[in-house]
């Protein structure tokens, strides 16, 4: 947007509604919603606390895990899938199917399966994060050109030079934008894991938040999960931007 | 300049014109697309404008259409100085911009829907467009069930249906196959005489701007600039395929080529 | 941008075009045919997979296959799936009804304003990419356990996707169609209800496709979370008394009615909103 001439940013309307937020917390309408500065101190009281040191510790450890695990999967058979075509006609059916599938109602079962601990939440990460990282490598994959897997092969490329150095970085971004996208999802999934779960990590908070009515810390809490979020998929996007420069000559 | 032996360079005053360019430069933030183009287009002439790909050819027509403001300048159209599209002005798009969700009549018609035409009325007109270039038995088809040169016609005929003064086309045979391309560039013609209109036509091809012009007007590279003023005295009422063998047609397309030959090197 | 677009790579792509010949025809029919048949064989190593995992049994709450069928069969014949079903989908449906009509208008205002757009893209950007499941808990302080507190969960989850979507859709909104009633001296209002929604409608669609996807989810996690109700109780009792057939018979319902109905939003967006990609 413009104002007098000057282009304004449009990240900097967010600065506006925190001063929204600031007002209608200090008339004191409504208990939910505190002033923003007192959950920005409130915020910085938490993260000293030991219990929200350790919740960050579990939530990060099921995180990476999950993401490493789904990325370790999705990558590979999202391949195999762009490359062969039965895998793709076995697998499609169930990728495409859990891709926009509510998992949510899958947690229960994970729950009985893996116990009320970090490895029901790890399972949720990888569940929420790995269709979609498998699809976008399926993706990347088939819109390899043909003609410049036939270029290598008229200059006497070995296979596997060719799946390498052609198939593989030609799908580069497709597979890098898959794994933000799945980054983003496995967010979505550590924390309704948790929260289903309920007694660890973040999950245990929040509900120790939203029983004392701890307005303040919980809000602190979500602003810092939303942050971290926002920051992790823009990292992602700093380093597709990086390859992009080829993706665009497409 | 390389400018040899000019068939006859006209100057700048135009008796009759219906179109005036004046002074127009145009910058797209630190691009400079355009500089100083003063031009006069005659009324019922057509005039081509020829140039390297990315000199302001589709700029310069979409500021003579009001569609794009110019950096500096003015337009000047029957004397009234243009401010924004109006209805003696139409134009054809070189990606045909046809509505996908509309069937051919519709889209030919559309002009006349936005002006609040009664749709029998101008339906009529759009029957009567459709069947001038060449399309009758397609008003109810989709644009995605009609070829590249078929999608063309429709956007001709829609320039057509809004009665306008003067067509502008913006490379409308660039997604044709060139087999099409001559019948179409003859259908033109044959347009051109009949309805009586002024043309304004885009197009980098130099065969293509003798071939159907009564004048040539050449760019210069970016920022663009009116390099040369052609006026091929070509005899249209020989037979097309006498034309394109005629020997003042092919010394124009070689005097224009040694004109541009400069910019390809 | 690439959010909206993934899900449906896969499906958009595949079968062969139909030709004049006879032949070409037999090998379409044929490739058709192999479709469905790769269909049954995908569906086949699954179940067979699942019915070998149930009977070693890698877990004591791990039943066959066809045990959780045959507890999907009962209970879809004792009356308890049905009603169950009724109850979810109202706050379901609410909820996607009131996010597609807020969602679509506040997507569309922000793709043809620049102001809406620097007020409000930024916020549903965050929430978009926000683990919005975290606030489900806050609802319940206002709205209680009711049906208020399940619909206004599937909207917190299924808006900020119809929103972005539909300002995306207006913001890739083809220029050279717009430019094309411009130049025929369309007002505005012609130009945004003759050009730009039309045009926009196929992207406004898939979007909200997303959005009843996220809806799914959103409605699920409010059974489990606020109060179990409908197939969120399904699942917490028969969890609770250890019916885990019962259990994975609910779980499994649930994701193949959410499929079913994604699949045949799809199938309606294919087939009636993008004539261009329609084959006779
Ligand atoms: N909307 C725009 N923004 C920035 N630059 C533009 C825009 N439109 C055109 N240009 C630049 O202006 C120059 C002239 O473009 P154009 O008029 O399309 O050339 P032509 O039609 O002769 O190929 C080109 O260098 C192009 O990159
Ligand atoms: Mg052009």
């Amino acid at each position: 947007m413009k104002l007098f001439g000057i282009k304004i940013p449009m990240m900097t309307s967010l600065i506006f509604w925190a001063l929204v937020w600031e007002i209608v917390g200090r008339m004191d309408v409504i208990f939910l919603i505190p002033p923003m500065t007192s959950v920005i101190a409130a915020g910085f009281g938490l993260v000293q606390t030991g219990s929200w040191q350790n919740a960050t510790l579990i939530t990060l450890r099921s995180f990476a895990l999950g993401m490493t695990l789904a990325i370790a999967v999705g990558v590979p058979l999202g391949v195999a899938m762009g490359r062969f075509k039965v895998v793709d006609n076995i697998f499609g059916l169930w990728v495409n199917m859990f891709v926009s599938a509510p998992l949510s109602a899958l947690v229960p079962i994970l729950m009985i399966l893996f116990g009320l601990g970090e490895t029901t939440v790890f399972v949720t990460v990888f569940l929420f994060a790995v269709w979609i990282i498998v699809l976008d490598a399926r993706a990347g994959v088939m819109q390899v050109p043909p003609s410049l897997i036939e270029m290598g092969r008229c200059y006497g490329a070995s296979r596997f030079t060719i799946f390498t150095k052609i198939i593989l970085l030609s799908a580069l971004p497709e597979i890098l934008a898959g794994i933000r996208i799945g980054l983003i999802r496995g967010v979505k999934g550590v924390v309704i894991g948790q929260i289903l779960v309920s007694i660890i990590g973040y999950g245990e908070l929040f509900e120790l938040y939203s029983r004392s009515f701890d307005m303040e810390r919980f809000w602190a809490l979500t602003i810092i999960l939303f942050a971290a979020a926002m920051l992790l998929s823009a990292v992602v996007e700093h380093f597709e931007k990086r390859i992009e420069y080829y993706a665009g000559a497409r | 300049m390389a400018n040899p032996i000019p068939l006859r360079t006209a100057d700048n005053a135009t008796p009759d014109a219906i179109v005036e360019v004046r002074d127009i430069c145009k910058r797209y933030g630190d691009i400079e697309a355009l500089r100083g183009i003063n031009l006069d287009f005659e009324r019922g002439k057509l005039t081509t404008l020829l140039g390297p790909s990315g000199c302001g050819k589709t700029t310069l027509l979409k500021i003579i259409a009001g569609l794009v403001p110019a950096t500096s300048g003015q337009i000047r159209i029957n004397g009234r100085v243009v401010t924004g599209p109006g209805p003696e002005r139409a134009f054809v798009f070189q990606d045909f911009a046809l509505m996908p969700w509309a069937t051919v009549l519709r889209n030919v018609a559309f002009g006349l829907e936005l002006k609040g035409m009664p749709q029998a009325e101008r339906h009529r007109i759009a029957r009567h467009y459709i069947n001038e270039v060449g399309l009758s038995g397609f008003e109810e088809k989709y644009p995605h069930e009609l070829s590249g040169g078929m999608r063309q016609r429709v956007g001709i005929a829609r320039a057509f249906s809004v009665n306008a003064d003067v067509l502008l086309l913006d490379e409308p045979f660039s997604a044709v196959d060139e087999q099409n391309r001559r019948k179409f560039q003859e259908d033109l013609l044959r347009l051109v005489d009949k309805e009586r209109k002024t043309f304004l036509f885009v197009t980098h091809s130099i065969e293509e701007a003798v071939y159907v012009s009564d004048r040539i007007v050449l760019l210069s590279p970016r920022p663009g600039r009116v390099s040369q003023i052609i006026e091929p005295a070509i005899d249209r009422s020989a037979a097309p395929d006498v034309i394109r063998r005629d020997k003042g047609y092919l010394d124009v397309v070689e005097e224009i080529w040694q004109g541009l030959r400069q910019y390809a090197e | 941008m690439h959010m909206a677009a993934s899900p449906q790579k896969v499906s958009a792509t595949g079968g062969a075009g139909s030709g004049s010949s006879s032949i070409v025809e037999a090998l379409a029919d044929f490739a058709r045919r192999r479709k469905s048949f790769w269909v049954a064989v995908s569906l086949a190593i699954l179940f067979t997979a699942w019915e070998i995992a149930g009977r070693v049994p890698i877990s004591f709450a791990f039943p066959t296959f066809f045990e959780t069928l045959s507890a999907l069969i009962e209970m879809a014949l004792d009356g308890t799936l049905l009603p169950a079903y009724f109850i979810t989908f109202q706050p379901l449906l609410l909820g996607v009804a009131i996010s597609a009509v807020l969602g679509i208008g506040i997507g569309i205002v922000m793709g043809l304003s620049d102001k809406a757009e620097w007020l409000l893209a930024p916020v549903f950007i965050v929430l978009q990419a926000a683990p919005m499941a975290a606030l489900v808990p806050l609802v319940t302080f206002v709205y209680g356990i009711g049906l208020v507190a399940k619909t206004l969960a599937v909207i917190m989850l299924a808006l900020p996707v119809i929103v972005l979507n539909s300002y995306k859709a207006v913001r890739h909104v083809n220029p050279s169609l717009v430019d094309m009633c411009r130049s025929f001296q369309g007002t505005r209002m012609q130009q945004i209800f003759k050009i730009v929604i039309p045009d926009a409608t196929p992207v406004l669609f898939a979007g909200l496709r997303l959005g009843i996807a996220a809806g799914f989810i959103g409605v699920m996690l409010a059974e489990l979370l606020i109060t179990p109700t409908g197939i969120g109780d399904l699942i917490t009792y028969h969890r609770s008394v250890a019916n885990y057939a019962h259990m994975y018979a609910a779980v499994a319902s649930i994701i193949a009615v959410s499929t079913l109905t994604l699949a045949a939003l799809q199938y309606v967006e294919l087939r009636f909103l993008r004539p261009e990609k329609r084959r006779k």
